[in-house]
């Protein structure tokens, strides 16, 4: 009982958070409901056992990941409300929720037509945290430290593009002296 | 009772928003924010998959996915700032170079 009616509060509100980001002409209204929704999303988490990722989401996403795009909403001008030009609405509706319900069942069906077997079963006596260590540290290595790679070089990159030089345009320069070349 | 399909429902529900959010807006930080809502559908799959199976696979698959998600924000964070250090707009039509 307390599960459902947990799920269902969940539910609605990540729902009516992400659809506030997606229709809303204010790009800070539309951040701001993101968060929560992130924030939301890690009660799914806590509910489906995975205590873990639901610490995760919050750290990384609300976290990080926000304050990526905080800070990166300082480049741009956000009073304004976003013009944009939409043309063909109910096409897009439609496309969208047809292949989004057809991308669903296409990686759901193997979940009701084989009997599946779990390869790295969770120990009924460990908690999450230790048995998803164990399993990472044992079976999930080299992902996960090509995922420390690649964040490492997502961050210079960042660094990169970003700062260097935050007077004067890189690409613009760039281009000048393509064209002298030529 | 909540079951497996419970999930799957709510999961469609929101790749479904996270798409109508892709190829309806212009603005390229909306487009960022919907994918943000497409990679967290995905998660909430994962576990809920992870869970009902007694399975641990579905949450290191989430846990990977977060991670890409992360270096995708920064990386594509500092391309949009400087196209809009260049262009002065963050438009996807003035991505649009070729006349046609």
């Amino acid at each position: 009982m307390y599960e459902a009616v947990a799920f269902y509060f969940f539910s609605a509100i990540t729902l009516g958070m992400f659809s506030v980001t997606v229709l809303s002409r204010n790009a800070l209204y539309a951040m701001s409901s993101l968060a929560g929704g992130m924030v939301f999303i890690s009660g799914f988490f806590f509910l489906l056992d995975a205590e873990f990722l639901g610490v995760v989401q919050i750290i990384v996403y609300s976290g990080a990941v926000m304050a990526l795009y905080t800070f990166g909403m300082m480049f741009f001008d956000t009073t304004r409300d976003v013009q944009e030009r939409i043309t063909g609405k109910k096409t897009i509706y439609t496309l969208a929720i047809l292949s989004a319900l057809l991308i669903v069942i296409i990686v759901a069906a193997p979940l009701w037509g084989a009997h599946l077997e779990a390869i790295y079963p969770m120990g009924a006596a460990s908690s999450n945290v230790q048995s998803l260590g164990l399993v990472m540290f044992t079976h999930y290595l080299i992902p996960f430290e090509l995922s420390a790679v690649m964040l490492l070089v997502a961050m210079i990159s960042g660094i990169v593009l970003v700062s260097r030089r935050m007077d004067s345009s890189i690409t613009l320069s760039e281009e000048a002296d393509l064209k002298e070349d030529l | 009772m909540i079951t497996l399909t419970h999930y799957l429902v709510v999961v469609g529900f929101m790749f479904a928003i996270g798409l109508v959010g892709i190829l309806r807006r212009k603005n390229l930080l909306m487009l960022f924010f919907s994918t943000e809502i497409l990679l967290n559908a995905a998660n909430v799959g994962f576990a809920a998959v992870s869970k009902f199976y007694m399975d641990l696979t579905g949450q290191m698959v989430a846990f990977f996915i977060i991670a890409v998600a992360a270096s995708e924000v920064a990386v594509g964070l500092g391309l949009l700032v400087l196209w809009y250090k260049r262009t002065g707009s963050i438009d996807l039509d003035s991505l649009q170079i070729m006349k046609g």
